[in-house]
């Protein structure tokens, strides 16, 4: 066997997507020599995706935004289950992160005095949406991007070497976190892509920024990266997953062609002026306010209509509630029989605003439909469907450094949990990625700065990962039970999309687990074909394990959890229950020492409930009593200025 | 409505390789990559095909289909007619690695050759302004995917290994028009772009602007207005006079 590739960085970030590009800079930016490693090429993450805008309360469009009105829509969104302390630090911190990509070269679009212009969005009160017409992803990451180039052409002059602090290795996977004799962070087992050769890297530091779990799911907006590897990687490292239960179903997929099915139609449509109808031709939304959002949207469609030139006396359209009201108000239009002949609902633009004035705004949106659906978005409506988009549950972490419970694992972006609570606010993810992938790279430079001495890499760590890694090419002993990796994952797929999808029962979800269980013991039996060099099956073999672990992570939260809260909706327990708002979901890998042994490729997993730290009375004064009694119980409120009944 | 395709697949690796012929199932709506995924899944596990978002926003998945550059994910299966074959092979100005998958590495390594924005230095985080007017242009070569498709069809490079040493192409001298045409950039991004970028070799065929899957006019609006600047900067009177006169201080 030759000698296996190894590398020594102060910090390792995986994923190149916004919240790892952001925690590499921030690192670099503090001297320690730093890698970056993902599965796909550099600047072709998850993050170039999204469309719709950055949230950031600037003001610029609305003066009467402020940090405030920003962390109390994202409480709201979230039905304030989020960790309140990363939604106070993402509101406050937003801004200064967006004006930051400026000076790196990004170009939003501009307000007519020459400021970045804002949006609006679905929950958010204001304008507040930094955006790049329906492109603003790409904006994001290509600024990032460039600012690791920048960085490196300064190590360049100063030394003749690009890479002497950063580097990018790209299509490079991690399969396993290393670790030393003490539990701490020792480093990360990996496999290059196009050769399937295996590197070492050995870092004090490693921070996760691997996106989220899409890729379990049949119907997705996510794309083949998005396996859940963080959220593996952080269980079988000793972390906690936490929120696993909440998993965001955009309510705009396309729903034609089949082949199509899924890839996201951005809210900016809706925030623009589009609107949501039925195969009646109604405006459905306006029956679908929920109780705790009465008054704060509009009753007819001529006030939500004013609303978009006269804010201050009118109340926004009901189009643009948070994503769960409006991904369950589909589910159920279609249901009961008033969907499109695709089995989604019209999202109409065309009716609303000139051909030209759509092509400028939304020429994403107006290629996409043109080119996969033969569909022109200015004279006809466009067929969306709910679509899995994200995932609010991740790994545990410290608010304010991102630090997990495993000394030396930072985690940040969508595979880290708290920020959105039940359900996270359109645009509040690309400002997610911004305020805490340069905090986590900031703990993760601290981290580093403060130890003693570094800790090391085990040896038999690197076999055991290598031969976990190998063993899909081994043919199992007898080999009419060998098993191919596109069909587990095909089954998988659609188990999560049909037993523990948009609306959940009981006995679904443990028809999941069941035929999980059943994948489980399968997955032992994988072989693929071929060898070692950019082998898609053999790739997918590996990436299944992490899908599995965190299929059952879902699907174990979401059955214990009896009520219905944002992206958690259940058919038995269809109402909010202020008794679970402050009780989050704790996955963890099971403690059992006589294992059998297929359960290091997937270990299982345990889920119990925890308590969230009740919120700061400052940020609880910034609600209205009224309000918070929708969602809290009696006791919880006594703190509030409003004088909330005293604790029984 | 569902027919079987025929396919033919360049499959191989640095040691060589050559085109393999596929029957296939083709469903209603699909584009190519949706085939090749088909492919994968039933007849060739191990088919090496790059991809990632299957929306035509990240330009991971371009090859060449009957020889033309393209993304995989954005050709319909549509334009086909059912008896045709349909050839995909790897971008051809790129070493191949295996299968469809090329290296892409030496647009990596024009990208760092062109220094970076360079805002004014007293310029403060949050102090940009900007009118949305003076943005177009560059955000218009901002909605640039990297799928490297121009580098790829543009034939200074396309049969000439020999030249990329001293050829950014398309892609990267449009990232210098970007600069050039950015509000604040204060560099001067003009003789470089002639000197080390290599825009004298294009000759404006069009041939990138051609196979931009974003529609982006590159020869109309990145390179002829950055071949005029040098040009202005090289024969204007006015400017040859005033160096000349500088010099001699």
């Amino acid at each position: 066997m030759t000698e296996t590739e190894r590398h020594d960085y102060d910090v390792l970030v995986i994923g190149a997507g916004g919240a790892g590009l952001r925690a590499a800079i921030e690192a670099r930016e503090r001297g320690l020599r730093t890698a970056i490693v993902c599965k796909s090429l550099f600047g072709k993450a998850h993050t170039v995706m999204a469309e719709g805008g950055c949230a950031a309360a600037m003001g610029n469009v609305n003066s009467n935004d402020s940090w405030q009105v920003h962390f109390r829509d994202t409480m709201r969104g979230g039905k304030f289950l989020n960790s309140w302390r990363m939604a106070e630090l993402h509101a406050k911190e937003a801004p200064d992160r967006v004006w930051e990509l400026e000076t790196y070269g990004a170009l939003f679009d501009r307000t007519d005095d020459g400021r970045i212009h804002q949006r609006n969005f679905g929950g958010h009160t204001y304008p507040r949406l930094a955006h790049v017409g329906d492109r603003t992803g790409l904006e994001l990451i290509r600024s990032l991007q460039q600012r690791i180039v920048a960085l490196q052409q300064e190590d360049h002059a100063a030394g003749g070497d690009y890479e002497a602090r950063l580097r990018v290795f790209a299509e490079c996977t991690v399969t396993e976190i290393l670790k030393d004799d003490d539990g701490a962070i020792a480093g990360a087992f990996g496999y290059w892509r196009e050769s399937g050769r295996f590197v070492v890297f050995s870092a004090p530091a490693v921070i996760l920024a691997t996106g989220g779990i899409g890729k379990s799911f049949q119907v997705t907006s996510n794309s083949w990266e998005y396996t859940g590897d963080g959220h593996a990687l952080a269980l079988r490292a000793g972390a906690n997953l936490v929120d696993m239960e909440f998993v965001q179903f955009h309510p705009t997929g396309m729903v034609w062609p089949p082949s199509v099915k899924g890839i996201l139609v951005t809210e900016g449509v809706r925030g623009d002026g589009g609107v949501l109808k039925n195969s009646n031709g109604d405006r459905f939304m306006f029956g679908y306010v929920p109780d705790v959002f009465k008054g704060q949207y509009a009753q007819s469609e001529d006030e939500a209509d004013r609303w978009y030139d006269d804010q201050e006396n009118n109340r926004r359209t009901p189009d643009l509630l948070p994503r769960d009201e409006v991904a369950r108000a589909i589910n159920t239009e279609v249901k009961e029989g008033r969907g499109s002949p695709h089995g989604g609902v019209y999202l109409d633009i065309a009716s609303r605003m000139p051909s030209e004035e759509i092509q400028r705004r939304l020429p994403s949106m107006y290629h996409q439909f043109k080119e996969l659906a033969d569909v022109d978005i200015t004279a006809e409506p466009m067929e969306v469907g709910p679509t899995c988009h994200y995932v609010m549950g991740g790994i545990e972490v410290d608010p304010d450094s991102g630090r997990s419970s495993v000394p030396g694992l930072y985690a940040a972006g969508e595979c880290a949990s708290g920020m959105h609570g039940s359900n996270r606010l359109g645009g509040n993810s690309l400002s997610d990625l911004l305020v805490f992938g340069r905090r986590a790279g900031l703990g993760a430079a601290g981290h580093v700065e403060s130890l003693e001495r570094r800790p090391a890499v085990r040896d038999r760590d690197i076999a055991a990962a290598a031969a976990t890694a190998l063993a899909p090419f081994d043919t199992p002993s007898d080999p009419a039970d060998a098993e191919n990796p596109y069909t587990l994952h095909s089954e998988l797929q659609k188990a999560m999309n049909d037993l523990v999808g948009i609306i959940r029962t009981e006995a679904e979800m443990s028809e999941a687990l069941d035929r999980l269980g059943k994948l489980r013991e399968r997955l032992r039996d994988v072989v693929v074909e071929g060898h070692r060099q950019y082998n898609p099956g053999w790739h997918l073999a590996l990436d299944l394990r992490n899908m599995l672990m965190v299929g059952e992570a879902v699907a174990t939260s979401a059955l214990l959890r009896t009520e219905s809260r944002g992206g958690h909706t259940r058919d038995d327990y269809p109402t909010l229950d202020p008794a679970w708002r402050r009780r989050v979901l704790v996955t963890h890998v099971t403690e059992d020492t006589d294992s059998p042994a297929d359960d290091t490729v997937a270990p299982r997993v345990d889920v119990e409930p925890a308590e969230r730290t009740p919120m700061r009375e400052d940020l609880l004064a910034l609600f209205d009593l009224e309000e918070l009694e929708k969602y809290y119980t009696g006791g919880e409120l006594a703190a509030h200025p409003q004088g909330g009944r005293s604790a029984p | 409505m569902s027919y079987t395709g025929r396919f033919r697949v360049w499959r191989g690796d640095t040691d060589g390789g050559a085109l393999q012929d596929f029957e296939v199932e083709v469903n209603e709506g699909e584009v190519v990559l949706d085939v090749l995924h088909r492919l994968q899944a039933t007849q060739t596990p191990d088919l090496a095909v790059r991809w990632n978002c299957k929306a035509g926003k990240c330009g991971s998945c371009s090859a060449e289909i009957d020889g033309r550059p393209r993304l995989l994910c954005m050709t319909r299966m549509s334009v086909f007619g059912t008896d045709d074959v349909v050839t995909v092979t790897p971008m051809r100005t790129f070493p191949v690695i295996r299968d469809l998958v090329t290296d892409v590495s030496y647009n990596y390594a024009k990208a760092r050759e062109v220094p970076s924005f360079t805002p004014p230095a007293d310029l403060a985080p949050g102090e940009y302004r900007m009118q949305q007017i003076d943005v177009e242009r560059s955000q218009e070569f901002r909605k640039c995917i990297e799928c490297f498709l121009c580098q790829d069809t543009c034939h200074v490079v396309r049969d000439h290994e020999e030249n990329k040493e001293a050829f950014a192409g398309p892609r990267f001298l449009m990232r210098v028009a970007e600069l050039e045409m950015h509000p604040l950039d204060v560099a001067d991004r003009v003789p470089a772009a002639q000197e080390e970028h290599g825009l004298g070799r294009c000759n404006i065929t069009k041939c990138c602007t051609e196979v931009c899957p974003e529609g982006i006019k590159i020869t109309d609006n990145a390179l002829i207005p950055m071949k005029e600047r040098v040009a202005d900067r090289k024969y204007d009177p006015l400017v040859w006079l005033g160096r000349t006169i500088s010099r001699r201080r």
